[in-house]
């Protein structure tokens, strides 16, 4: 396979937070080139490129740019999602820790387009030594002249701020996100208005993953259509997983679009690990659906995992082995959720607790058949319902574990747990 | 000693007030002063939050209501050692519970508390982006990876040693 | 203007642009359910009962806040939102205390009309979210184990009452709305105007109940129990026993506390014309006399507190005049008990109120009359309603009676002050008589009535010129004052009420079911006050015989010495 490192190609090499290396490395020439065209060609660029939104939702980044330019009022903020708080992945976090100025110079270029003055990257707070990091490569990018005032000789202005999160998975949402910024509870906000029309101090508002601003200057660099070439005919350019859970070779890899999620766990991850046998995989993230063995052979691209009824999400594959029960793993990803919701809508707050306290039930061994239906109720009023995304996704695991597991479910109700798991210890207790 | 603590409490709202004065002006000003507040504090009383709140402008109710929402706030005083096992999925998968549970045995603390010498706490987290090293768990800004029940009998022994012979050299 | 087209339930509908499903559904007379909507203060799309099916749109969408658009086909009934919503409210429901029997709320609850409608007939989860105790404040009860997490008391009480002491806090199951570390409201600038409970839909926000303190004093022989009651109060007593909105009850609201065992039923509308007489005299005083203006009116204990919190440089601004109730708490333990030549002490005084602020007026520390408490226990509308169905009395079918002397002579005047608008206009009527040295005859001072939250107006009265203000709501009257203090505005005279509509709107009125309705209420309200001061022979304060024998026997005149000690108070910083 092709070894293309757009992102990840200086991770490691570069001191992060230095202006020098990072040009010696071949770092700013995206946005030296961005500065000598129009704005509207550089737009056109990133159509080409088949860029999508790496954050999760995977809407396509030059159409979003395209109408975020389009909108006339002043002044217009950029802004970078980088709390990175989807469970099982950490790959915005390399980005951050390793080639900031990356981020830097796509927002950077952002800027240009949108005429913004100033942008503020909202790193999560557990991420306090990668925050300081950051903040120094800002204030090196100011002082040799790729920020601030008269940005490279060419009048125009740029202005960012490090913000620290402060611990709420729900801030990842575009308009909690906002709130927050905005010193709020993280509750997210009706939309419409989205955040391109009315976002950060109710001004229209570019709101982009740490990892798409960090594919612009590569696109602008070598042009849309060389990008888009590649990843896959739909999906353009590279991406970056997070391999973790029971395999062998976790970490952060980048990888064209179109590899299987098989090459992935068992080329570049080395297999699962101690001998065990895989069981089913979470992919992207604890709100992305699991998967069994059977779909191992999908690729990694938009309209492959689409027509499997998957989802890439955030970049997370967490590989489960046949040691653990789908009952006990669903109770550790629903507590999380559980504690997770910002509590704003019904069926997110309640239909959490309900499925926890289901989960709970057959763990325990008092479940009924039932309460998987009940269970499979919840889930879809969750998903039809919920007021933002991570209403919508937060049952998803459940659901597709119940899809391609559900026998395993069924046998809890008898009082029965394979895996050894579930303690079953308040059989018979009410 | 009354006084002492006194005057070093004055002084930290000196810097709690100076602290506001130049954030005050910023918009979405709230969230960062907070954040000073409670790495000078430790934590985040209800004193501090209300003069958050008069220095800010903002309703003593939205300071509280930030406060309690983010979960990196907190309303009480935390420990010297601030121990954060991590239970995001891929630690789960890696057995983060049995850490966590040894870690809660060694302390005799359960998860949520601070130990009565005001030494150490123990919080079970969310997912912090280390999931190549689950599973994990951090002593204030320190990770520690691929733990196992031993490994992390062996560090938590460390810590208890290390307070251990700092109470000898203060005695 | 641009008008849309769409479909809803296969009905063809056409209506604004901008104008949301729930608005364009009741157009074809289809109501949606809603729990935490309220039409332009709550507008969060928080609780998801109005979820409604939009044919090509993934998932369901809440009809409240979401607009319609050409070509929209809109199912609000069908079987995925039927089954939807009843999920939604079995959830809701699930960690909501179920004790609707014992609940103050029974039978005016919006979730138990809901969940009835639903068809929720039963909840099957097992667990309920750990909450916070109830905890009660002299005039307000909170019940976080009742509460639905609407957000709409939020909403209330920052965004209409610029109060802000509550708000949502935590996250998840521990999600709650409630005052920083669940302080209770006596301990912060709550100003006991109990807005959030008339906004609430549940019981999760309720008046102190002090009626087994009035059932304990009635019970007692040796006391000589008097009721006053306010004006508001009988324009909407009548509700709570299914007559219409508006209906004026007086003469059964009379007899049913003559009933009840009251040993005088007296009427705080004698006190309001004693107020006038009072204020007007210490409005002309301060305009001739080079006085603190604007005078603002003091009757409304809410924004008292509103004020002694958060604008202190007003202070002295205030009318140094008690509110009516205190005003006839003080008379009925010194000119009363003289009269009657009964002592003091063995008179307990009850005061039927529209507001929940009163409860906290009537413990203030001034409030006392030569070392007696002016007033003993406060109920609102809604607990002497609760007396009266525990009695037993079919109060529809009681007869007339009239209130009792001396206290009991009113005039229109008096009567209006349970609007907003009506103290400024009471005062006026009187302050014109004085004046001009006539008797005026036309004495509608229209320009001062109606329901914005915010009037002004300038009334020539022999050549002086007067210039008036009018606000309800303290959000309202926080706005005027800033106005004032940056210079941008100026009058002699501001009539404050803290509640939206004034007492008519009181915390403690009945509550309106149907939250939509809320604006018609207050007008037929209104309308009842204003239809009695009509009826009136005498409407203007100073013609009351009975406050003119006061005077007479007691008082001397308006701002005497005597006067100051017995109807006169001050304020406190807080």
């Amino acid at each position: 396979m092709e070894d293309i490192k757009i992102l990840s190609a200086r991770f490691g090499k570069i001191k992060p937070d230095s202006v020098e290396e990072y040009i010696n490395a071949g770092g700013y020439e995206g946005l030296k080139k961005a500065v000598t065209m129009q704005q509207e060609e550089i737009i056109e660029e990133m159509k080409k490129s088949n860029l999508y939104g790496r954050g999760g939702a995977a809407y396509p980044t030059g159409i979003k740019w395209e109408q975020a330019y389009a909108v006339k009022k002043d002044p217009k903020y950029l802004v970078c999602n980088a709390d990175e708080g989807e469970p099982g992945t950490f790959k915005d976090k390399r980005i951050l820790a390793e080639d900031p100025l990356l981020l830097i110079e796509g927002m950077t270029i952002g800027a240009y387009i949108m005429g913004a003055k100033e942008g503020y990257i909202y790193i999560r707070g557990e991420y306090s030594a990668i925050q300081r990091i950051v903040k120094s490569a800002i204030e090196n990018a100011k002082k040799a002249g790729y920020l601030g005032t008269n940005i490279l000789g060419k009048g125009f202005d740029f202005d960012l701020h490090v913000v620290s999160g402060a611990g709420a998975y729900v801030c990842g949402e575009n308009t909690a996100l906002v709130e927050s910024l905005e010193g709020k509870q993280g509750r997210p906000r009706q939309k419409p208005p989205y955040v391109k029309n009315c976002g950060l101090f109710q001004m229209p508002t570019i709101l982009n993953n740490v990892e798409t601003y960090s594919c612009i200057p590569c696109i602008v660099n070598v042009g849309g259509e060389r990008y888009s070439s590649f990843g896959t005919e739909f999906s353009g350019g590279t991406k970056l997983l997070c391999l973790s859970g029971n395999v062998v070779n976790r970490g952060v890899y980048e990888i064209p679009y179109g590899l299987t999620i098989r090459e992935i766990i068992y080329n570049l991850g080395g297999g699962v690990k101690d001998g065990k046998k895989l069981k089913f995989v979470h992919l992207g993230g604890s709100s992305g659906s699991c998967l069994p063995e059977s779909l191992l052979d999908t690729r990694i691209c938009y309209d492959d995992l689409k027509k499997n009824g998957l989802s890439l999400g955030s970049g997370a594959v967490l590989v489960v082995d046949d040691s653990n029960c789908v009952v006990d793993y669903l109770k550790a990803v629903m507590e999380f959720f559980e504690e997770e919701s910002c509590g704003k809508c019904t069926p997110c707050r309640e239909g959490n607790q309900r499925l926890l306290e289901l989960l709970e039930k057959l763990s325990q061994g008092r479940g009924t058949l039932a309460d998987i239906e009940k269970m499979k109720s919840i889930a879809q009023t969750m998903k039809m319902t919920s007021f933002c995304g991570l209403g919508q996704s937060a049952p998803t695991a459940l659901v597709t574990l119940l899809k391609y597991f559900e026998n395993e479910f069924i046998e809890h109700t008898a009082g029965k747990c394979a895996n050894g798991k579930c303690s079953m210890n308040s059989k018979g207790v009410n | 000693m009354g006084t002492s603590v006194c005057n070093c409490k004055s002084e930290k709202f000196k810097q709690l007030e100076l602290i506001i004065a130049e954030h005050k002006d910023q918009p979405g000003s709230l969230i960062p002063v907070m954040h000073e507040a409670q790495e000078l504090f430790g934590y985040l009383p209800l004193e501090v939050q209300t003069v958050i709140a008069e220095g800010l402008d903002v309703p003593l109710a939205d300071v509280y209501g930030v406060a309690t929402f983010y979960s990196k706030f907190t309303l009480q005083a935390k420990g010297q050692y601030q121990i954060n096992v991590c239970l995001g999925t891929a630690c789960y998968v890696k057995g983060a519970q049995l850490i966590i549970e040894k870690v809660a045995d060694m302390l005799k603390i359960k998860v949520g508390e601070t130990s009565q010498d005001g030494l150490f706490s123990l919080d079970a987290t969310r997912c912090i982006g280390a999931c190549g090293l689950a599973p994990v768990m951090t002593v204030n800004e320190k990770v520690y990876g691929q733990l196992t029940v031993d490994k992390v009998e062996k560090i938590m022994k460390e810590y208890l040693d290390t307070v251990g012979r700092d109470k000898n050299a203060n005695a | 203007m641009d008008m849309i087209n769409l479909k809803i339930d296969g009905l063809d509908v056409s209506v604004s642009k901008g104008t949301t499903i729930l608005e364009a559904a009741k157009e074809l007379k289809i109501d949606i359910p809603t729990l935490c909507y309220i039409k332009k203060l709550n507008e969060v799309g928080s609780c998801r009962v109005c979820v409604v099916e939009i044919e090509g749109k993934r998932g369901l969408q809440p009809a409240c806040v979401t607009n319609v658009s050409e070509g929209m086909v809109v199912s609000t009934a069908n079987k995925t939102v039927r089954e939807t919503r009843k999920n939604i409210l079995e959830l809701i429901l699930a960690n909501h205390n179920r004790e609707c029997l014992s609940c103050p709320r029974n039978l005016k609850c919006e979730l138990q009309k809901l969940c009835n409608e639903a068809g929720v007939d039963n909840v099957y989860y097992e667990k309920k979210a750990l909450r916070s105790p109830v905890s009660a404040s002299l005039s307000i009860v909170r019940d976080p184990g009742k509460c639905v997490l609407c957000g709409r008391c939020i909403s209330v009480c920052a965004n209409v009452q610029n109060v802000g002491v509550i708000d949502f806090a935590y996250r998840g199951p521990q999600t709650a709305v409630t005052t920083p570390y669940e302080q209770n409201l006596s301990e912060n600038s709550c100003i006991n105007c109990g807005q959030c409970i008339e906004i609430c839909p549940v019981g999760a926000l309720q008046e102190k109940d002090d009626t087994d303190k009035v059932w304990s004093a009635i019970d007692n022989p040796g006391l000589h129990v008097v009721v006053q009651v306010a004006p508001a109060v009988r324009v909407a007593l009548g509700e709570e026993f299914g007559m219409p909105v508006g209906s004026n009850v007086e003469g059964k609201m009379v007899s049913a506390l003559k009933r009840l065992g009251f040993d005088k039923v007296f009427d705080t509308d004698f006190s309001a014309d004693l107020t006038i007489m009072e204020e007007g005299t210490e409005l002309l005083d301060r305009i001739n006399n080079g006085g603190k203006l604007p005078l603002i009116t003091s009757c409304s204990p809410g924004w008292i507190k509103f004020c002694e919190h958060n604008y202190q440089d007003f202070l002295d601004n205030l009318s140094s005049c008690k509110s009516p109730q205190q005003m006839f708490g003080a008379v009925a333990k010194s000119y009363y008990a003289k009269r009657a030549d009964i002592d003091p002490a063995k008179i307990f005084v009850v005061s039927v109120m529209p507001c929940t602020a009163k409860k906290f007026e009537a413990v203030r520390d001034e409030m006392q009359v030569n070392g007696y408490r002016e007033v003993d226990a406060v109920i609102t509308t809604r607990e002497l309603a609760k007396m009266i169905k525990l009695s037993g009395m079919d109060f529809t079918k009681l007869p007339d009676g009239t209130f009792d002397g001396i206290l009991g002579e009113s005039t229109g005047a008096a009567v209006i002050f349970g609007a907003t608008g009506g103290v400024m206009e009471a005062a006026l009527r009187t302050v014109a008589d004085i004046l001009t040295g006539k008797d005026l005859q036309d004495i509608d001072y229209k320009e001062v009535r109606g329901l914005e939250g915010t009037r002004e107006a300038t009334v020539e009265i022999n050549g002086m010129e007067i210039k008036l203000a009018i606000v309800n709501g303290t959000g309202n009257a926080a706005k005027l004052l800033d106005k004032i203090r940056a210079g941008e505005a100026n009058y002699h005279f501001i009539e404050v009420m803290a509640c939206r509509g004034g007492c008519i709107n009181g915390g403690g009125q009945p509550i309106i079911l149907d939250k939509s309705k809320t604006e018609e209420v207050r007008q037929r309200r209104a309308e009842g006050l204003y239809g009695i001061d009509r009826s009136k022979e005498i409407r203007k304060s100073h013609q009351n015989p009975e406050i003119k024998e006061l005077y007479a026997d007691f008082f001397e005149k308006p701002g005497s010495h005597k006067v100051h000690e017995h109807l006169h108070t001050h304020y406190v910083k807080r």
